[in-house]
Parts: C-alpha cells; structure tokens; sequence
C-alpha cells in the first residue's frame, strides 16, 4: 500500500514512513475512528477507507497541550483582526477594475509596495519618480491625493482611505522634495 | 522510651505551639504531624494554612474536624489534562460543598486559593457572606462564574487584598461588578482581572486604584485603553507589579508621551505582563521599566515581530522569568541568551496552533539558551523539532533543572538529523539533573527512555507521557524506579493491564495516576479498585450518556478510554455525574 494512503501521526512534509502500528493506537470500537477531528489520532487505516489522504490539518485532541483558556484568547484575537481589517480600494490607472487590500496586513511600507507589484504585476518606483515606471498615491482623509511614503507607517494606516498606482508620468507633479 | 522524647514531651504545648509557628511549608507541617501523638495534636490545632492536592482526597469534613483554626485554604480540582480538553465538562471539582461546609462550622477563612475548580456565582456569593474577615480569593484555571460572583464579592469583602483571576473562563455579564467595591474599600493589595472578556467603568477603576494606597500589582484586561492605564500609573507609581490591557495607540499622541513619563516614574514594578492587543511601536514606553524586571510576560501579545521582541528584551538584563512566543524566533533566543544572565525560567509558547509549521522555534534557540543563561532551572518550550544532539547539550549546560518541559508540535517526530527516537537526549537530562521533578516529555520515544527515566530521576514527582513507549516495560520502568512519584499522567501510549496492576501499593504513595487511550482493559481496572479500597478508579466515558449505558457498552475484556484513580481518605466521591464510573 503506498505510504501515503496510510494516515499517519507526522505531519505532512515530515519523514514519518517509521510510525509503529502500535502507536497509532487503535481504538476499541472502530466505528469512531472515523471522526479524527474531534476523538483523537487517525489510526493506519486501510486503502479503502474515504480519507485518501493526510488531512493537512490532522487535529489531534488536547495537542499540542496548550490550555484552552490560552487557545480561546488566541483565537479571540486572531478573530478581532481579522474582522476588524482595513480594507481600501486599490485603482491602477489603465486597469479595468479595481482591487481591495487590507493595509493592516502590511507592517510598513515596502511591505506594502512589494505586495501591490505582486498584485498588479508591474513595478513601483521607491526613490524619485523618474516617470517610467509607477508610483503609489494615495487618497487622505480629507480628500487629497497624497504620496505614499512621506508620513509615518500608523499615521498613514490611519489616513489612507483609497490607494492609487499612478502611471509615473502622471506622478511627475508629486514628487518628492528630497 | 529514650532520653530526647521525655525531654520533648517536658516542653509545655505552648512551647511546641510556639515552635510549629516557625515551620511554614507544608512538608514540614505533615512530617511533623507524624512524630507522635501530642506533635500531632498540638500541629492540628496551631495549623492555619492546609494545601489539598485533590479536592476528592478528603472532604471538608475531615479538614474542619482536624483544623479547626483553619484561615488559609489551597484546593486543586481537576486532572491537569483537564486543561486540553480530555475531561470531559462537568466531571466535577465544585468548590461549593467546602465553602458551605466552612461557613457551617464557623471557620475563619481569609485565604482560599483554587486550582482547576468548579466555582459557580452561589459559591462566591456564600464565600463573600461568610467570612468577615475574608481578604484574599486566588482562581486558577477555574470556571462556572460571572461578573455577578464577582460583584458579591467585591461588595461583600470589607477587608479584600487580593482578587486574583489567572486565566480562568468567565462569563463576563458585563455588568458593574468593578464598581461594587464600596467607596469604603482602600485595602486592596492587588487585583488582576485580565482574563475577563469586558468592559469595566474604567472611571470607577480610576478611583479605586487612586484610594488603594497599598495597591502593590495590578493587571488590566485588554479593554483598558492606553489613555486609562497612563492615568492608572500617575496615581499608582508605586506598584511593582503591572499587566497592560490594551497597548496600541498611536506613538506620535500626546498620549503615549504622557504614558512614557508616567512609567519612566514607576520605579518599583519587577513584572510586566498583559500586551493583550499590541501595537509594536509603542513597545519603547517600557524600556526604563526593562532595566529592573524580573518578570515578564509576552505570551498573550499577539502580532509582535521578532525583532521587535529583541529590541525590549536586549533591556531585560535582570530578569529572571520569561513567558514569550515562539515568534521570537532562535535568532531572538540567542538574543536572550547573550542578554538574560539571571534567567531562571522560560516558557516559549507556540503561536501557530492549528496551522502547520509556522513555528520560529527549534533546537537551536533551546542550547542558545542553555549555553547563555547559566541559572536556568525551569524551560517549557514548545519547538518544531529537537536533537539528541541539543538535548545532551543542553543537560551538560544545566544541570540545574527542576522543571524540564518539551513539547514538539508533532508528538512524534524523531531527531530532526538522525531519525532516532529522542530516547538519548532525554536519558542525558535525568542523568546530569538529579534535582529534577517536573518531566514532560514528547517527539517519537521508546522504551527506553522510560528505562533511563527510572533508572535517574530520583527526585522526580510528577511526569507527563504522550504518544511515547513500545510495551508495558516503560511503564513498568517508571513505576519501580522514580520513588518520588506523586502524578503520572499518560496519553496515547501502549501501557496495558500489566504494568497497572504489577505494584498495585505504589499508587497510594502518589497523588494520582491518568491514563486515557492505552491499552489497560475495565477487567484490570476492576481489579485494581477491588484490591485497592483506598484508591478511587474512575472511568471516564467519552459519551455523557448514562453511566447504565456506559457499563452495558464495555465488556471486562474492553480497553478503557480514560481511567483517572487517585487515593483517598473518604471513598468514591458522591458527586460524580453520570459519564464517571467508580469502580
């Protein structure tokens, strides 16, 4: 049987062709072998059993031993970000639509511009704006179109509310002073 | 009768009375309790303070009826697996029946510290009705109240110092229970409230710390904003213990600089904790406060960057207990390492827990460490992988330890360059720690580790086993070697009916056995309570279905999913509900 039908106790990418039988530890009543979510560990199984796979996430009951009431915090938290998400609408000037992103994601700006040339597939000017390529603005809260990059990462969290990829001609007039 | 004795017994109670007051740990207390008659007698009456380790061991009759002058009372409920959901709810550990009982009797409490209990609000409301001299609650890890109990106490308590809520599940009602502390109350030493999920009158806060004069720790959840803690310490610089709630604002506000000069004005806290919801730039506010920490507590900060972590913690050079997570990284342990020559303790928590192989943390930051911090004497750390290699290091770096927990995300996983079982690096740690006596252990382990484990660790008392052994011989090596042993607590492991029953007396040395997804059968198990009237065997069914339905099911040739026995004074326990089977 190939040994990647068997469910096993490693977790995928790990090199656990050696786990014994007998730690896989068979339950008494085979029925509930099934429900590995919650009952414990998914015990060797045969080939034609409907999980064909290693679930990638494999919940093993009470491990890693963390108490629960850490867990729930983590979780309560994990939670709040991710509702609590800044998401501000990204235009590209010639681009047909727009997109949306979460700047509280990002931990500072070039970890922001990195993840707008992924997006876009295009490349941004970082120093100067020599006109060739693109150059990030962005939309304040008082309504002007600012360049990305002069004022603090918090502050410009807390002020942007719609980013603009302008073309690097375009962006001429925004230049910054050093 | 020899000479020594009768000079004793010349010694008027008084005198011994007098004596006794000088013995404060309970080990001496019981093993003076143990010398003769008259030592007994005189020991139970000048007793105030009592530890039971298992609330099921006695009950609060026999407490009261040996220490009558009973103030100070330390209770442990549940199984400490309990705290990873392998006890099912409502298993037991109530602390109603001991506060109703104390109150009956008259007793003088002022102390009660809980640990794993069942506390419900009518409980609080009797303790805080009760006692008039009540003056300090501790819950650990406990559950079954709200804010409601919470409020009875804090109207009740004339003389409260200490309400101490470590991470225990509330139901917060979001009521004003903070605000019940009558305007009277100034005694309050320290108060610690971060694990409660809601809001607080932070104006009633404010005021409450500005009259407790002796207001000495204090530790806010994350509802408190920045702004209401910056106000907190310009009205209590003297506290030396402190945990945030909310730190994020933004650095650049005339709030933050407010909070800067508030803590550069807080000279004696030695304890940092809290960062419940944390905004990384603000971190530097605490920098003058890092230069005399001795204890610090990151693990619930979530989002804080590695270097981030380093940066505050290259400021720690007095401390001495570390609590972090695992984002730190093995780069920011070497940090600590170079940084933290008093560390005593650390506990690096993991803080991917559902994901898969996110962790920063492996065998490296763990002999960093060793080789950096030579008073380490207490490690909880939970890593991706581990060596044989890093563990004999690390034991020959610190033969100090007392308590050695390692916890590898995959509970099996072999020497990350060998493929070897960790049998080696963990028979290193017993050999070169022979002061050890808090063990877990984990990744893919044989029987031959236990077989080291028996063979060294002499002081051991409590050992935790998961997914680990070959046969009953490792159970056996344990059982017969480590003489010291109060808790075994064994998961997912091949240990059957032979290695229970082969020294069934052992059991009454220890405070309890656990054993859940082995291979011992209700037939060894039914064997064990018969032999052993002394011993509660529990069988703890998976489905809360009716006991009768539970015991039809299994068959004596049936492996038991979770078996929990433990010795006691006053036979099975009368509150056990309907999933847990005495035997």
């Amino acid at each position: 049987m190939p040994a990647d039908l068997n469910l096993r106790l490693g977790l995928p990418g790990s090199d656990q062709t050696d786990v014994d039988a007998a730690k896989s530890n068979k339950r008494a009543s085979p029925e509930k072998a099934e429900d590995t979510a919650s009952n414990g560990v998914p015990a060797a199984k045969s080939a034609d059993d409907h999980e064909t796979a290693p679930a990638p996430k494999a919940q093993i009951v009470g491990w890693p031993p963390v108490k629960s009431y850490r867990k729930s915090t983590a979780a309560a938290v994990k939670k709040a970000e991710a509702e609590s998400g800044m998401y501000v609408k990204v235009s590209m000037d010639g681009a047909p639509y727009l997109r949306k992103i979460d700047i509280k994601l990002y931990n500072g700006y070039s970890h922001l511009l990195t993840a707008l040339e992924d997006m876009f597939k295009l490349s941004i000017e970082r120093e100067g704006y020599k006109g060739s390529e693109y150059a990030p603005a962005y939309e304040d809260k008082d309504g002007d179109l600012m360049l990305v990059g002069d004022v603090p990462w918090e502050m410009f969290m807390s002020s942007c509310k719609r980013l603009r990829i302008m073309r690097g001609a375009d962006a001429r007039g925004l230049g910054c002073a050093q | 009768m020899c000479m020594f004795q009768s000079v004793m017994n010349y010694f008027p109670e008084e005198v011994l009375d007098h004596v006794f007051d000088f013995l404060t740990s309970h080990r001496d207390r019981n093993a003076v309790s143990l010398v003769c008659k008259s030592w007994y007698s005189v020991e139970r009456f000048s007793r105030e303070k009592v530890f039971i380790g298992n609330c099921y061991a006695v009950n609060p009759e026999r407490l009261i009826d040996r220490f009558p002058r009973l103030r100070s009372l330390s209770l442990k409920g549940k199984p400490h697996f309990a705290d990873f959901n392998l006890v099912p709810h409502d298993w037991g550990g109530r602390v109603y029946p001991w506060i109703e009982a104390m109150a009956k009797s008259r007793i003088n409490l002022e102390e009660l510290r809980l640990k794993r209990m069942v506390v419900s609000d009518e409980s609080l409301e009797l303790l805080a009705k009760s006692f008039p001299n009540f003056k300090s609650l501790v819950l650990v890890s406990c559950e079954g109240f709200t804010t409601d109990g919470l409020a009875a106490i804090a109207s009740n308590c004339k003389f409260l110092r200490e309400l101490d809520l470590q991470e225990n599940e509330v139901d917060d009602r979001k009521g004003h229970w903070l605000s019940c502390f009558p305007e009277s109350c100034t005694s309050l030493v320290s108060l610690n409230f971060a694990c409660l999920k809601g809001e607080v009158n932070v104006a009633a806060l404010e005021r409450l710390v500005a009259r407790c004069r002796n207001l000495r720790s204090l530790r806010l959840n994350h509802t408190v904003p920045l702004e209401v803690l910056q106000k907190i310490l310009v009205q209590a610089p003297q506290l030396n213990d402190l945990g945030t709630g909310s730190f994020t604002h933004d650095p650049n506000s005339e709030t933050y600089v407010k909070l800067k000069n508030a803590m550069k004005n807080c000279h004696s806290i030695r304890s940092l904790s809290g960062f419940l919801d944390v905004n990384g730039r603000c971190l530097p506010a605490v920098y003058p406060i890092c230069t005399s920490l001795t204890a610090l507590n990151l693990s619930y900060a979530p989002g804080l960057f590695s270097n981030e972590l380093a940066k505050l913690i290259y400021h720690c050079k007095k401390i001495e207990r570390l609590w972090i997570l695992d984002t730190i990284g093995d780069k920011g342990l070497g940090v600590v390492a170079n940084t933290c020559k008093e560390l005593q303790e650390l506990r690096v928590f993991p803080s991917d827990l559902y994901g898969v192989g996110n962790a920063a943390v492996t065998e490296e930051g763990l002999v960093a460490i060793s080789a950096g911090c030579p008073k380490l004497n207490s490690i909880l750390y939970f890593c991706q992988q581990m060596t044989n290699a890093a563990l004999i290091t690390v034991a020959k770096n610190c033969p100090n330890f007392i308590r050695f927990r390692l916890c590898t995300l995959n509970p099996v996983v072999p020497d990350a360059a060998t493929n070897q079982p960790l049998d080696e690096g963990f028979g290193a740690i017993v050999q070169s720690c022979k002061g050890l006596t808090r063990l877990s252990v984990s990744g893919q382990l044989t029987d031959q580790v236990f077989l080291y484990i028996g063979m060294y660790a002499e002081q051991l008392e409590m050992l935790s086993i998961a997914f680990a052994g070959d046969s009953d011989k490792g159970m056996l090596y344990v059982l017969n070697g480590c003489k010291k042993l109060k808790k075994l607590e064994i998961r997912d492991s091949p240990f059957g009916n032979m290695a229970l029953l082969s020294d069934m007396g052992k059991y009454e040395t220890m405070r309890s056995l656990w054993m859940s997804s082995c291979q011992v059968t209700l037939g060894a198990c039914k064997t064990l309570a018969e032999k052993m009237p002394r011993l509660n065997v529990e069988i703890i069914s998976e489905n809360e279905g009716g006991a009768g339905e539970g015991e039809a099911r299994l068959d004596d040739r049936d492996r038991v999913e979770k078996m929990y026995l433990y010795r006691t004074l006053v036979g099975p326990r009368t509150d056990a509900p309907d999933f847990v089977w005495t035997l």
